[in-house]
């Protein structure tokens, strides 16, 4: 009896594993992309990519169970509370913008530096231990979600601080990944050559993988803490990954547009000029309230008004080129994306940023739905539309090169997740606007910010009526997703036209 | 012939963002050292861990134009008088609780968080709690078992069960009676709090 049983779950295993790798099979096939095509510092780039889609979905669905909870708030209560959805929510987006970052730097490594990665190995090695550090903090995220108030609970469960909640022990691993990320970065353009590029993204990961370990100290002093926090989460956002999108989409637009090199690199320097001009003291816009001295209101309000300004310069740059390129382009759905970046980094994080930056509104609309309007753009628009361009320029070289057009036949479905992903995001960054707005009248000019006025804000039919608007559009989002997904497996399937060479213009 | 002007060159921009981002990053570290200074717990704008035995209230002053929190006689948490050291204990054991229990993915604590859940950063002082003399115990019962002592406001939205134990509990209570204390610039505004007249 025992043994058979045991001999029916062994069978059962095996014929799931069968059933697995057959399903595998059909999907490769279907998919049918030739990855001798690639180089194999790209083929560890297209790894971190996958990672960063799954990521994407894990992002957008917790996403969703958190605004349901605005509605409904009974909802997975006690089973998946809003704090452990948004928790994912928020870490999944970080990830997979990490992710498809690491795996943009390794597409284009070997190109900009002119040989093969040093040490391509370590990199494979660093990309499974990263993946692998990743499931297992979401699993006890999912499983375990809190623990006693005690050290071990911050070094193996969370930390509990938002966007860094990753416990102590993943701290450490993500920094050993980024060194050696850092290393094969470094060592490739040693060995091979320099260029203005490297240089700036050599001082930027630099500053990135620094910053972090400013965010790995336990205080009691919360003053302090959020002090140290905000460097690692502003100083991250709103400097260094901007100065790296910057260097990424110089390297696209070189390739995607053929524009000269000694024009891309300058502008690059003003870009990061302006950027960590305004950026570095404009951290001091969240100093405003956590304790720290009233100088700060000054230095932030003045500095973080300016954050705008180098955003603007990229708009004009990406605009500027693709107009002066007469749009003439290797990829269509490439070059939409990174349009889309430079518009919605611009809209998101400079308008959305500035509008209530001043200490005088910021008063009022600090920790309101504000902050999670302009969260939404800013995150989307300005890192969101850069990965997903560089998608569609590694999917285009995968399949070998082909031709990736708007008058392909099948051209309707990137522009209809290009129209629904920006589409959706727009709404909900309305809708979460009108909800900050109210909370700021109600909860915080009338109220006080009083917990009932902090209720009455949140009962108050608009504010309810803008969560369901937010739900919807996130459909609308996650709508657009599977159909990126879907585009991205499939466009240039048996495409037979060759992408038209576009080289460096003089 | 094609020479480009110096504001137009790539040598040029290349210095000016060394240099400014050198200067910026120099900036930020003497006041990154100035503002922690300023901000040690026992300074003027953050005050001791001790002020727990203290009674804290916050007020509106018109000399400078915003709420201050103002720092009274006596007032003992949980009828007892805490020594320094003992008082750090018990706001770290409240601080590390909030951590573990993953808090601030629902409630904002001075200001910055999630917005599902109420602002913590006064919640000591806040009219919800009814009366100084109830107060205490009201948040003790509810942070252990927020579930059937709920405070929704009319909202449906409940505090999940967090395990929260009697000392964590009377952690976290010392921890927001110390955050209630730090001087944040006058935020938030227009707050009246428990212990103000009607």
């Amino acid at each position: 009896m025992k043994t058979s049983g045991l001999n029916g779950v062994a069978e059962n295993g095996v014929a799931l594993c069968d059933k697995a790798r057959s399903c595998l099979n059909d999907f490769k096939s279907w998919v049918l992309l030739d990855s001798s095509h690639l180089s194999a510092g790209q083929q560890l780039a297209v790894k971190y990519f996958i990672v960063a889609v799954i990521l994407f979905f894990a992002q957008i669905l917790f996403g969703m169970l958190a605004a349901t909870q605005f509605i409904f708030p009974g909802f997975l209560y006690e089973i998946l509370d809003f704090s452990v959805n948004r928790m994912i929510h928020i870490n999944a987006m970080i990830v997979w913008m990490l992710y498809g970052f690491i795996g943009c730097v390794y597409w284009f490594l070997e190109d900009e530096s002119g040989t093969e990665i040093v040490g391509l190995k370590l990199g494979n090695i660093a990309f499974w231990v990263l993946t692998a550090a990743v499931t297992l903090v979401v699993l006890v995220y999912l499983l375990v979600q809190i623990g006693p108030g005690k050290d071990s609970s911050l070094w193996f469960i969370n930390e509990g601080r938002e966007y860094i909640e990753a416990p102590r022990w993943a701290d450490i691993g993500i920094v050993v990944v980024m060194l050696i990320f850092f290393y094969n970065v470094v060592a490739t353009f040693s060995k091979g050559k320099w260029s203005g590029i490297a240089g700036v993204l050599t001082l930027d990961l630099v500053a990135l993988a620094g910053l972090y370990v400013a965010g790995m100290f336990y205080m009691t002093n919360i003053t302090h803490e959020q002090y140290w926090w905000w460097w690692v989460i502003h100083l991250w956002v709103e400097a260094t990954w901007e100065v790296l999108v910057g260097v990424i989409m110089a390297w696209s637009l070189m390739k995607l547009l053929g524009v000269r090199r000694k024009i891309i690199q300058t502008w690059l320097y003003i870009e990061v000029a302006l950027m960590f001009g305004s950026g570095i003291l404009g951290l001091g816009h969240h100093y405003f309230w956590i304790g720290t001295p009233e100088y700060w209101l000054t230095i932030g309000g003045f500095f973080s008004a300016l954050e705008p300004i180098p955003l603007v310069a990229m708009v004009v740059h990406a605009v500027y080129d693709a107009g002066a390129k007469s749009f003439k382009n290797s990829n269509h759905p490439a070059l939409a994306w990174i349009i889309a970046q430079a518009f919605g980094n611009f809209f998101g994080a400079g308008v959305w940023g500035f509008m209530h930056t001043l200490p005088q509104i910021n008063m009022f609309t600090h920790g309101t739905q504000w902050s999670a309007s302009h969260g939404h753009l800013a995150f989307f628009g300005a890192y969101a539309t850069i990965n997903i361009a560089f998608f569609y320029l590694a999917i285009q070289h995968w399949r070998g090169d082909v031709w990736m057009g708007g008058g392909s036949q099948n051209a309707w479905r990137w522009k209809w997740a290009l129209g629904l992903l920006n589409g959706g995001v727009l709404g909900m960054t309305i809708a979460l606007l009108i909800a900050g707005y109210e909370q700021s009248f109600i909860e915080r000019a009338v109220e006080g910010s009083t917990w009932g006025g902090y209720f009455s804000a949140q009962n108050h039919p608009s504010f309810q009526n803008a969560m369901i608007w937010r739900l919807f559009f996130g459909g609308v989002t996650f709508a657009g997703f599977i159909l990126l997904v879907w585009d991205l497996l499939t466009i240039g399937k048996g495409e037979a036209r060759v992408a038209p060479e576009i080289v460096e213009h003089n | 012939m094609n020479e480009s002007p110096l504001w137009a060159s790539e040598s040029f921009w290349k210095k000016t963002a060394i240099w400014v981002t050198a200067g910026s990053f120099l900036i930020l570290v003497v006041l990154t050292m100035d503002s922690l200074s300023k901000t040690s717990a026992g300074s003027e704008r953050v005050p001791a861990y001790s002020v727990i035995n203290k009674k804290i209230d916050y007020q509106y002053n018109k000399d400078l134009h915003k709420f201050m929190p103002v720092i009274g006689g006596n007032e003992f948490l949980f009828g007892q008088e805490y020594t320094d050291e003992q008082a750090r204990e018990l706001v770290d054991l409240g601080k590390k609780t909030t951590q573990a229990k993953n808090c601030m993915n629902c409630h904002t604590l001075l200001g910055n968080g999630a917005y599902y859940a109420p602002d913590l950063t006064k919640a000591w002082l806040d009219k919800g709690w009814i009366s100084p003399a109830l107060r205490e115990d009201m948040m003790v019962k509810f942070l252990m078992d927020p579930e059937k002592n709920a405070r929704t406001f009319g909202s449906n939205r409940k505090m999940p069960n967090l395990k929260i134990t009697e000392q964590e509990a009377k952690g976290i209570i010392a921890f927001l009676k110390w955050m209630s204390s730090i001087d944040t610039n006058g935020f938030p505004y227009n707050f009246k709090t428990i212990n103000a007249e009607e």
